[in-house]
């Protein structure tokens, strides 16, 4: 598991992958940070955050989209499978070494809050409530964008099967609001990614929030190993 | 050391190994033969853990890969039919990947080391993979699968693309490893398992043809020979000649021609040479013989003499096919 880990992790950067994934990130959290923060002069960083969630919809998919479909493609998958290493921890060690790059990039893109805190007093409680959620929302993403990674052999597909399952998973949250039934209205809250977002931009650490964000999370690791034993088993 | 007893593998409605039981000991070579989507590929990737069968049991070292997947694979070196490489690390990086995946814990350096010195691949240790030609990325394939000293090497058509010269080194290679591995290769070149294997395993359409000792199997091949003949002479006179040679079985003629020549494919009984008789025969009758050379025996005519001699056999035994 380890060596896939730092196989991974190197592969990050000596390839473009890391740094696109690195840049993309950067230029949309700094460009929504001037837009959300400075330009309305204000210190509330809620605004921020909810659009940076909408970034990552373009981002994590850059990230995770040729973990798997790469292997596929060079054959290298053949490697990995007949080692003597188990398919779960294969999966995680993906897993882990997108969630390093993830963090890393999120920690640079953090110094903002710095900056915010040096000429103003923002609400901190509100800025780390934010910050949990949106690495929640992220090791979300991130197992979603493996999973349909494991699917193809193409990163281009990979890429836009993942951007087009969470820009759903996203806009299910906006039907939501056009729906008159109120039990369809119930589960679509229930499973909408987004408003359970919203809870943790208003300041409010909701633990039903994180394991619900931890369950999806493992769910998609669970069937991109399940993807590998059934195509064992073809 | 190897023991594969009734795999059977079914792709939709397709039969791709139909009930193939076959043992390898060790130190010894087993060459798998077939031609291309004979279900080589499909018994070697059953083999090594990559897929897995609708039946029967693979056992490596007393292991059953499908019980115990782990322990068993750590048995077993594989080179599937692309290289698994890395482009993007260099060679010394991705065998120092393969170690640690591996789990081995020998001296790392010196082991990998000693790999890079058996495929000859010291001198392009510190190139990045993708930089590399053809016949270096399948000798880093074949390194890989050495990483762990595995009692098990199974490689899945080594030689395909590779120019003249390499493939004769790959063979050597494959020779060497041989005194102390157990090696299975598939190939679907007839002169490639004679010239590396001790045992040819001849699989078609999944289904286990042969499994004879590589000996046995050339005897089959050459029990009757082919030759070609060039003869100037009246085409059906000189035919019908040929056909009452002594020891000649089998005259036809080739749609080939020259000036005022015929070519004519002639088949004579086992271990006898009927050239000296057909040379006589023809300068009785003033039809100069141009030219007798050996035909050399493809894939199909081993694959119709097996079948044949396979349904005499059965007939002979009064079983049904």
């Amino acid at each position: 598991m380890q060596a896939i880990y730092k196989r991974e992790m190197r592969s990050y950067f000596t390839t473009p992958t890391g740094y696109i994934f690195a840049a993309v990130f950067l230029c949309a959290s700094g460009f929504l940070f001037a837009l959300c923060t400075l330009q309305m002069q204000t210190s509330d960083v809620s605004a921020y955050f909810q659009f940076l969630m909408y970034a990552y919809i373009i981002v994590i998919p850059l990230l995770t989209m040729k973990s798997f479909a790469e292997e596929k493609k060079n054959g290298t998958e053949q490697l990995l499978l007949t080692s003597p290493v188990s398919l779960t921890s294969m999966v995680l060690a993906k897993f882990l070494a997108a969630f390093t790059m993830f963090v890393g990039t999120l920690l640079v893109s953090s110094l903002a809050m710095a900056v915010l805190g040096l000429y103003s007093e923002p609400n901190w409680a509100r800025v780390i409530g934010c910050t949990v959620g949106i690495l929640l929302v992220g090791i979300c993403f991130i197992a979603i964008g493996l999973f349909v990674s494991s699917l193809t052999d193409n990163q281009f597909v990979a890429a836009i099967g993942t951007i087009a399952l969470l820009a759903g998973l996203v806009v299910v949250a906006i039907i939501n609001g056009l729906i008159d039934n109120y039990f369809l209205r119930l589960v679509l809250d229930w499973i909408s990614i987004y408003s359970r977002y919203m809870n943790f931009t208003y300041g409010i650490f909701d633990i039903a929030s994180a394991v619900y964000y931890v369950s999806i999370c493992v769910v998609f690791l669970f069937l991109t190993v399940r993807v590998y034993e059934k195509r064992r088993l073809a | 050391m190897i023991e594969v007893s009734g795999l059977v593998k079914v792709y939709g409605t397709n039969v791709a190994l139909d009930n193939i039981s076959f043992t390898a000991g060790e130190r010894e070579i087993v060459g798998f033969l077939g031609p291309n989507g004979a279900g080589k590929s499909t018994c070697m990737n059953i083999m090594t853990g990559y897929l897995s069968s609708n039946a029967g049991t693979v056992k490596i070292g007393g292991v059953d890969i499908s019980e115990k997947p782990d322990e068993a694979k750590k048995l077993i070196g594989f080179l599937p039919e692309q290289p698994p490489v890395y482009g993007d690390m260099t060679v010394i990086e991705y065998l120092d990947f393969v170690y640690e995946l591996k789990g081995c814990k020998y001296n790392r350096k010196k082991h990998l080391d000693e790999v890079c010195k058996v495929t000859r691949i010291s001198d392009v240790k510190k190139r990045l993979i993708k930089n590399l030609s053809k016949g270096y990325r399948q000798r880093v394939g074949i390194a890989q699968a050495l990483v762990g000293n595995p009692k098990v090497l199974i490689f899945d058509e080594p030689t395909v693309g590779l120019d003249p010269k390499q493939i004769i080194e790959v063979r050597n290679l494959i020779r060497t490893l041989g005194r102390e591995h157990t090696v299975i290769l598939s190939t679907h070149i007839l002169s490639e398992v004679q010239s590396v294997a001790d045992r040819i395993i001849i699989i078609n359409e999944g289904k286990l043809l042969a499994d004879e000792k590589t000996e046995n199997i050339n005897r089959t091949i050459n029990e009757s020979s082919r030759y070609m003949v060039k003869i100037c002479g009246p085409q059906r006179e000189v035919l019908e000649a040929l056909k009452s040679v002594s020891g000649v079985t089998h005259a036809e003629v080739s749609s080939e021609r020259e000036k005022d020549s015929y070519t004519y494919h002639v088949e004579s009984e086992s271990g006898y040479d009927m050239r000296k008789n057909l040379f006589f025969a023809m300068a009785e009758k003033q039809w100069p013989v141009i030219a007798i050379e050996e035909e050399s025996v493809s894939l199909e005519d081993v694959f119709i003499r097996l079948t044949d001699s396979k349904s005499s056999d059965l007939k002979a035994k009064g079983g049904k096919r």
